[in-house]
């Protein structure tokens, strides 16, 4: 078969930083290929060369044999290269049609035949099997048709290659079954698809050969059906399947199951409407509980309900023996909780403000405006925290802006700490940051464990999860399929309460 | 379908209160429901109406132009002062919608190329517009010109002894025009698209950077056709005038159903906007004892009452 | 300087941030001594200072203090517009207080100042209960606030009216001395101090700057982030009240049409030289009050240089468009890049 896209030697720095070094990638028309790799492993990076968004500082792209340098999504898109993102890059507040054929769209002198837009964007929707009202604003539809548009929107170009970022992320099963098939038949049609996605499921149900990149670098191609998913993972992750600790899975031991007292916090029916729960389940003093499920099973969601920011709508929080309401993130500082948010830059991290300050503002928030922090006690509580967390930064003094992603996520470990809380959650707090800080992290848990606090702890690595954890709850579809205590937890075990029903 | 979700619902809740604003104080004021007053009513309103067309592409495209009003002074003092100098009327027309094109435009590549928010850029425009008018001239300069009283005097018969301005015509030919470029054009759809989300049009691969600066520079112009409206109504120009018309031009807009966030609107709802601001003004001269200041109190109560509306509609939309 | 203006822990680049407007005010400072003899003259005359340095401060006074409030509101990454209108109002009220109803000034101050900061803080409400853009919010009652001073202001007879009164407490407001300084001059001292105390002294400000710089941050920290903001509008609208009072007091008459006009951008103009970024967080009070006194001296300077006072507004604009490009990361990027060509031309 003959390679549509190749791309060869892609190097892309970012000031002195290396994000792709030396990256070739082959994708062939007629085939679904799939780009694998941790987190900054270098997918986006590359899929934004490939679109025009980046241009690589050395390399070259050819397509169709012919060498190509696309300036800019435009460009990309047409040379033959068109790509759907992760989330859906669309405008919601215009038509399904418009969304289809914007920038295309067929006209008369300077006018715009709407007629003309309707019947185009129908017949690519009816290709892809989707029969809908395409007058109706695309904010109305859900996310699979919206993923439906944006895909009818890159046939209309008459993409060669086709890229799809983690299409499947925020889709229910049939969905993705659906997008699946569709994605065989424009395979079966002759394009060549480069696929993204985080489920190794839909890897191996769909794509026909493998390319995997680690840390900005080219590891392999393969052909799926040669590689054992032990091997992919191996490949992924660099080395053998042991922990970054230095312990093997096998080796984890489980605290026993916490058997008397007053749990800490108690959940009957904590749910919010159409986002998470029904959640039951009790969190012991010096614990650690995992939500686990896969992406879209409702684990940020659930970790949101509980900390106030979504409240709950329906369901009963007991705290310590007493019945509490937490319909604010304040309210659950107030009663002892403590949220360390996925998205530590959007959510988090407080960029232009010193580390010193990123630190002291959830102690200073509880006191109140009025009982200001002395700069002695703050400056004591930095350095106490830089010095026990080991944080790498100049001083005190430095923006916590320009520290690096595992030095941030201890800054804001940092801020609760300082606290003091009864129960801290962590939504993925050892994401996108590197082995080394991953480890100290889990060690701090474990510690913070040992000393009384309790813990709900998010990963997506599951892993991660069986390793430190005591108990743990499987989400799936945004719902409390089981909880796992102490000697019930492993993999296997999670493995099939997440697939039983999918 | 749910009426919170329906497209049409703010240009049609604007519609029903011109309706009942209307007909309510027709009842009570004799001539009020007339062809002479709805002709006045576009007549005086053309400036405004012009110069909201150009802020409804702004502000569809996710944008605000502060500068408007002292675009339409400028021209108008520019067109007074250089016709008083003796260059033909159809040459300084020209050259003043050159000048407030090319005014929109730069303030566009200030927004677009250096990343000021719009606000700051378009408000330092209208002190320099401003500013520059009063050095063409402090003194309001009259227009003798033939075509001048000409124009004054033309208009579309409508009944015995009303004519429909030209200026009136303007504003509807402008209107009229407006809608089709919003609707009909590439560009037209670009701009609901830079408003709906610029990561997704840029993604798109909309040519965003243009559409921003062309917008900015649609507004000048609008501004300054305005500007040559408005010597032609009132026969002279004046550094002084159409203080704080951006904002009612804004008013207008959002009244008439514009997102203050972007991306959705109507051209048509702008001039049911400007008829119901106008027809406040209307209606509180007729009732003579009321003071005019009522009337930005009014306009500014509407506002808050249409944006109030938006965010409720915002918030039952699916995200 | 009697208050520390920024959080003593950043000493260093609280100073860097001065540093420019600083140097911009001292270079005019410089550029007027030269081409005038009397520019650095004061004196002492019938126990008042007088001089064109006194003068500055004096008819600085009221961008001062309104850069004083705006300076919180665009801490938080907003912009409040309604300043002009707000001091028409407050100028409006006092006016017919002491020239109708022959109030006293302890009924006048605190009305004006309670009315002034109860239109902030519905400002306020509106950018943080109701989410709406600050630049909206603050429109709403920049439209709204003219027409209620005239209102105010407005009888049958003549419904825009110019009130005049004589009331000499009210006047010593705006034209009083105190020990030979303006009072003016002393109320700017007294609301900057003021607002130290309240913002830096207590933790108001870090909670103003961490608001401003990730709201949504703030808020899952558990800081009263709508509370902050509210305030920081109240605050802003007291401080355009203020300038109302001075306004007024100065001319011994309230114009509804006149008070306040223009007079947004002059503040927004002081908050954004003296180094306080449009987009929110970090701010510098005593870099605003240096800001402002730049613009006094900057329109000092065009008026002695035969400027006519209505022309003002061009250089005003240039000056200040000049320096949000040089606030402008690309503008900067585009002149280091042309710095190093220079350099090697050198060579």
């Amino acid at each position: 078969m003959t390679p549509v896209l190749q791309l060869n030697g892609i190097v892309k720095r970012f000031g002195g930083f290396a994000a792709l070094r030396g990256v070739d990638l082959e994708v062939r028309a007629g085939e679904i290929h799939a780009l694998m790799g941790e987190n900054g492993a270098g997918k986006s990076t590359l899929i934004k060369v490939m679109t025009g968004v980046h241009a690589p500082d050395e390399g070259t792209i050819r397509l169709g044999g012919l060498g190509i340098s696309p300036q800019s999504p435009r460009e990309a898109e047409a040379a033959g290269i068109s790509t759907v993102y992760q989330e859906v890059n669309l405008l919601p507040n215009l038509s399904v049609a418009e969304n289809i054929l914007l920038g295309r769209q067929p006209m008369l002198g300077p006018f715009i035949r709407h007629g003309e837009v309707k019947r185009r964007a129908r017949a690519a929707l009816q290709r892809l099997g989707l029969d809908i009202d395409v007058t109706r604003t695309l904010g109305e539809f859900p996310v699979a048709v919206r993923q439906m548009a944006a895909i009818a929107r890159a046939l209309d170009v008459r993409a060669k290659v086709l890229i799809l970022d983690e299409p499947t992320s925020s889709l229910d099963a049939k969905e993705v079954d659906e997008l699946l098939t569709v994605m065989r038949g424009l395979r079966d049609g002759g394009m060549g698809i480069v696929f993204v996605s985080h489920f190794l499921d839909q890897i191996y149900s769909a794509t026909d050969r493998i390319t995997v990149l680690r840390d900005g670098g080219y590891i392999g191609t393969w052909d799926t059906a040669s590689l054992p998913r032990l091997d992919l993972i191996g490949q992924m992750l660099g080395k053998p399947v042991v922990t970054v600790t230095g312990e093997t899975v096998a080796e984890a031991h489980h605290s026993p199951p916490p058997a008397t007292g007053i749990p800490l916090l108690s959940l009957q029916n904590l749910a919010r409407e159409k986002s998470a729960g029904p959640l039951n389940f009790d969190i012991a003093p010096g614990s650690l509980t995992g939500l686990a499920g896969l992406l879209g099973s409702g684990r940020t969601e659930s970790a949101r309900m509980l900390f106030g920011i979504d409240p709950a709508t329906s369901g009963k929080i007991t705290l310590a023996g007493k019945p509490a309401r937490l319909r604010t993130p304040r309210e659950a500082v107030r009663h002892g909780l403590a949220f360390c948010s996925e998205d530590r830059k959007a959510e988090g991290l407080f960029p232009d403000l010193s580390v010193r300050e990123n630190i002291v503002l959830a102690l200073q928030a509880s006191r109140g405006a009025l009982r200001r922090i002395s700069r002695k006690e703050q400056d004591a509580l930095a350095e106490q925290f830089i010095a026990s967390l080991n944080i790498k930064t100049r001083g005190p003094e430095t923006p916590a802006g320009l520290l690096s992603g595992g030095n941030q996520q201890k800054v804001l470990l940092a801020r609760w700490l300082a606290l003091q809380p009864k129960l801290l959650i962590l939504d993925e707090p050892t994401r996108g940051i590197d082995i080394g800080a991953k480890g100290e992290i889990e060690t701090l848990l474990r510690s913070l464990r040992d000393k009384g606090l309790a813990v709900v702890f998010i990963s997506a690595e599951l892993e991660e999860v069986v390793r430190l954890c005591d108990q743990v709850v499987v989400l799936r579809d945004r719902h409390q399929e089981a909880v796992l205590q102490g000697p019930a937890i492993s993999m296997d075990a999670i493995l099939r309460v997440v697939a039983a029903a999918a | 379908m749910n009426l919170l979700r329906h497209r049409w619902l703010l240009p049609m809740a604007t519609a029903v209160i011109l309706t009942a604003l209307w007909l309510g104080a027709g009842m009570r004021y004799d001539n009020l429901l007339s062809v002479r007053v709805f002709s006045n009513l576009l007549g005086n309103n053309a400036v405004i109406g012009v110069a909201a067309v150009g802020m409804t592409f702004v502000l569809l495209a996710g944008g605000i132009d502060l500068s408007v009003g002292a675009v339409v002074a400028f021209t108008s003092i520019f067109i007074a002062s250089q016709m008083r100098g003796g260059m033909g009327a159809s040459a300084v027309m020209a050259a003043a919608l050159a000048i407030g094109t090319v005014f929109g435009a730069l303030q566009g590549l200030m927004i677009q190329g250096y990343r000021l928010p719009a606000f700051l850029v378009t408000l330092g425009g209208m002190f320099l517009m401003r500013g520059l008018a009063f050095m063409v001239s402090e003194e309001s300069i009259a227009i003798t010109s033939p075509l001048y009283s000409a124009l004054q005097e033309r208009g579309i018969p409508l009944a015995a002894g009303v004519q429909l301005p030209l200026t009136a015509v303007l504003f509807l030919g402008v209107i009229a025009l407006g809608a089709l470029v919003a609707h009909g054009t590439r560009f037209g759809r670009n701009v609901y698209a830079l408003g709906g989300s610029e990561p997704s049009a840029l993604l798109m691969g909309l040519p965003v950077a243009r559409v921003r600066v062309a917008v900015y520079a649609l507004s000048g112009f609008c501004a300054a056709l305005a500007g040559a409206a408005l010597t032609v109504q009132s026969g002279a120009g004046n550094a002084t005038n159409s203080q704080g018309l951006e904002l009612e031009a804004i008013s207008a807009a959002v009244i008439g159903g514009t997102l203050l966030s972007g991306g959705r609107g109507y051209i048509v709802g702008t001039l049911l906007g400007v008829l119901v601001a106008g027809l406040i003004r209307t209606v509180i001269n007729f009732a003579g004892n009321v003071p005019a200041a009522w009337q930005s109190i009014a306009v500014g109560g509407l506002l808050l009452a249409f944006i109030l509306l938006q965010k409720l509609i915002a918030r039952r939309a699916p995200v | 300087m009697a208050f520390p203006t920024s959080s003593p822990s950043s000493v260093p680049g609280a100073l860097k941030t001065l540093l420019w407007p600083l140097a911009a005010l001292l270079l005019l400072l410089a550029f007027n001594a030269v081409t005038s003899d009397f520019f650095l003259h004061v004196e002492m005359r019938d126990g008042r200072l007088y001089g064109t340095l006194i003068d500055i401060l004096n008819q600085g006074a009221k961008v001062m203090i309104l850069a004083v409030g705006m300076t919180l509101v665009i801490a938080t990454g907003g912009v409040d517009l309604s300043v002009g209108s707000v001091m028409a109002i407050a100028g409006a009220l006092a006016a017919v207080l002491a020239a109708d109803a022959h109030a006293g000034l302890w009924l006048i101050l605190p009305a004006c100042l309670g009315l002034a900061a109860v239109l902030g803080s519905v400002n306020g409400w509106l950018v943080s209960g109701l989410k709406l853009q600050p630049i909206i919010a603050t429109l709403i009652l920049m439209v709204t606030g003219r027409g209620a001073a005239k209102l105010l202001t407005g009888n049958d007879i003549s419904p825009v009216r110019t009130i005049t009164f004589d009331f000499p407490p009210l006047r010593f407001l705006g034209s009083g001395h105190v020990l030979g300084v303006p009072f003016s001059i002393v109320l700017v001292a007294l609301i900057f101090g003021l607002t130290v105390l309240i913002f830096r002294r207590t933790a108001l400000g870090l909670f103003l700057e961490a608001t401003g710089n990730n709201e949504t941050a703030a808020r899952f920290a558990g800081l009263p982030a709508a509370r902050v903001k509210v305030l920081a509008y109240a605050w802003c609208g007291l401080c355009a009240g203020l300038a109302g009072l001075v306004e007024t007091g100065n001319l011994g008459a309230c114009d509804p049409e006149q008070t306040g006009q223009m007079m947004e951008l002059d503040a927004i103009f002081a908050v954004v030289a003296g180094g306080t970024v449009l987009t929110g967080g970090r701010f510098s009070l005593a870099g605003s009050i240096l800001g402002a006194l730049l613009i006094q001296t900057l329109t000092h300077t065009l008026l002695a240089h035969q400027v006519r006072p209505t022309v003002m507004p061009v250089y005003k604009a240039v000056v200040i468009l000049a320096l949000c490009l040089l606030h402008s990361p690309k503008f900067r990027a585009q002149l280091a890049r042309l710095r190093p060509r220079r350099a090697a031309a050198g060579i």
